[in-house]
């Protein structure tokens, strides 16, 4: 009993520093990566003690700002909502997360933790639920700020988040058929299988149309470009949380992140395999681990190493190019990849050829989290790389694309799926 | 005649691929990463100019802050004629006029005060001057101070007079 509290409690600490930890790291990726997509270069001057780490020090600035920045609240607002609503957008993103595996379990002695907080019956129902519920915190605030452009914000977000839910949930029912449970473990695992014993099963490949529409349904879901139009940045100045300041915006701010990684997590888990990873299956690592456990060390030798060399390399090469605390930076830095880069290379002294089951085990558990890990972050940048490419829909443009051509498909792929699983 | 298949539409009606959606969304994601690529392949190619460390080179005809020329024995040029705050649209050149000891020269500004956040930097004042005493080539944009009195500068501010406003 005890047990299980200790494990569910570290699984969801594990959870919330992945995700609070990525929140940053999002900030900082889109105001890169926009950047660099618009051919400029991005902030790069916030600095602690001259270490730059280009530009990820922005993010600590954004927080410390919002904490110490007034709160100014207007005198006409509702305000126990006012004041619910941020907290209740936030609560409900964190949420989803409960159910989604990240990994297949991990074996202590022979005690099994499976590596999901929460494995319920219904886990793609109370997902769809609890994303349903995100839209309450939306329509609260737009209308607990007395504004008639906040309120016209909410609405648009809300008709858009309630229409796209439909399109997502159908196109989800296809892959449910196929798998045949509701329950996220399964789906996962049974993405697991190689089908004509070579191509993964993944839900990517079994239902393409399905994750295409359900791809775009989870941007219209998160406010995210092309559908961003509550938030309408040249429109509605700022949608639903004009009238926020501090840390209720900050709140919302960080809820539009945790919304991404979570539709990013969603996608991994639904469509690209969540925790698999494509032709080596825990049976095949474990069998052998004696060789994966190695290469995977050789690799991470390898990018520490170039990283570090580079960096090294750059340090000599631009020494005093300042004249201040910033020139240290790439030799530090060089310096740590290197520590970094020697420790992996002396963990070989603990031969890692010869590694025992219990080890290897934990070995295929961390390459299964690393994985999913990694997708959810491919996914992340998806969702950035796409708004800085597509032109924003119009609100006409976007609710006739959701009734009239998402849904038709959707129902037409559910159609296609039972048929095809009723014949084969 | 060969008809060649219409891969853009403009103003239209839309081909099938347009249509989709997809491909040109794909087309679209193509050009940013290849965008994101060259950039972190070639970040000192990129056009931003790093502020405090690089500035942009002006032309001679930029006009930055004001300077009052001197005469060779220091006394400024100015002759307190009026024009140049007679021509500012903006109102902010304020001179009050004393007579000077040599009749040739007749008068000279007591006192010479330029309200630096009404100009507009239109380069009027610099075109009206009779005499060049005033001109705005010392290229200076980095107008800055954190209270208003500041911006109202005098005749001894506007005297000290090398190009890039160091004395």
């Amino acid at each position: 009993m005890i047990e299980l509290a200790a494990a569910t409690l570290a699984k969801i600490a594990f959870l919330l520093a992945v995700i609070l930890g990525l929140v940053p790291v999002l900030i900082w990726a889109e105001r890169k990566g926009s950047a660099f997509i618009q051919d400029r270069t991005g902030p790069n001057r916030a600095s602690v003690a001259g270490i730059r780490l280009g530009g990820l020090v922005h993010p600590i600035a954004d927080v410390l700002k919002l904490l110490f920045k007034e709160d100014v609240r207007p005198a006409q607002v509702h305000g126990g909502l006012y004041a619910l609503a941020p907290f209740l957008v936030f609560f409900v993103s964190l949420l989803t997360y409960a159910v989604l595996p990240f990994g297949d379990y991990l074996q202590v002695g022979d005690q099994r933790f499976p590596l999901v907080v929460a494995d319920l019956d219904v886990g793609i129902l109370y997902i769809l639920a609890i994303a349903s519920l995100g839209t309450y915190g939306v329509v609260m605030g737009g209308w607990a700020s007395n504004n008639k452009y906040t309120f016209l914000g909410a609405l648009r977000s809300s008709s858009q988040m309630i229409s796209y839910e439909i399109s997502m949930g159908l196109a989800i029912m296809g892959l449910i058929l196929i798998s045949g449970s509701l329950r996220l473990t399964e789906i996962v695992a049974d993405q697991g299988r190689l089908l004509w014993g070579f191509l993964p099963a993944w839900g990517v490949v079994v239902q393409p149309l399905g994750a295409v529409l359900f791809i775009t349904a989870v941007f219209a879901e998160t406010n995210r470009n092309p559908f961003d139009l509550p938030e309408g940045e040249s429109e509605l100045v700022s949608g639903y949380h004009l009238e926020y300041s501090s840390m209720k915006f900050a709140l919302f701010f960080m809820a539009e992140y945790t919304n991404m990684v979570i539709a990013s997590a969603m996608i991994t888990t639904l469509f690209f395999g969540g925790w698999n990873i494509p032709w080596l299956s825990r049976e095949v690592i474990e069998a052998n681990a004696g060789v994966v456990v190695p290469a995977v060390m050789v690799l991470k030798i390898a990018v520490l190493g170039a990283a570090s060399l580079l960096l090294l390399r750059r340090a000599a090469r631009e020494k005093g190019k300042f004249g201040d605390a910033r020139d240290r930076e790439p030799g530090l830095l060089g310096v740590i990849f290197g520590v970094l880069a020697l420790l992996v290379a002396a963990g070989f002294a603990l031969k890692p050829w010869a590694i025992g089951p219990q080890a290897a085990s934990v070995a295929a558990t961390l390459l299964q989290v690393g994985a999913f890990v990694g997708k959810v972050v491919f996914f992340c940048w998806f969702f950035i790389w796409v708004r800085w490419t597509l032109p924003r829909f119009r609100y006409d443009q976007l609710m006739g694309l959701g009734w009239k051509v998402m849904l038709p498909l959707a129902l037409v792929n559910l159609v296609i799926t039972a048929v095809w699983l009723a014949v084969f | 005649m060969q008809t060649y298949r219409k891969v853009h539409s403009y103003g239209g009606k839309l081909t099938l691929a347009e249509r989709m959606y997809l491909p040109e969304i794909f087309r679209g994601l193509g050009i940013t990463i290849r965008h994101v690529v060259r950039n972190l392949l070639h970040m000192g190619e990129m056009p931003t100019m790093q502020y405090p460390e690089e500035h942009r080179e002006y032309s001679g005809r930029f006009r930055g802050r004001h300077r009052l020329m001197q005469r060779d024995d220091g006394s400024p040029r100015c002759v307190a004629c009026m024009m140049c705050s007679t021509a500012c649209p903006a109102d902010c050149i304020h001179i009050v006029a004393g007579e000077h000891p040599d009749s040739s020269i007749e008068k000279f500004p007591q006192s010479f005060d330029i309200d630096l956040l009404r100009c507009v930097y239109c380069g009027l004042c610099e075109e009206a001057c009779p005499c060049d005493a005033i001109r705005m080539d010392t290229g200076i944009y980095e107008i800055g101070a954190d209270n208003r009195a500041a911006f109202f500068v005098d005749k001894e501010f506007l005297l000290n007079n090398t190009t890039d406003g160091t004395k």
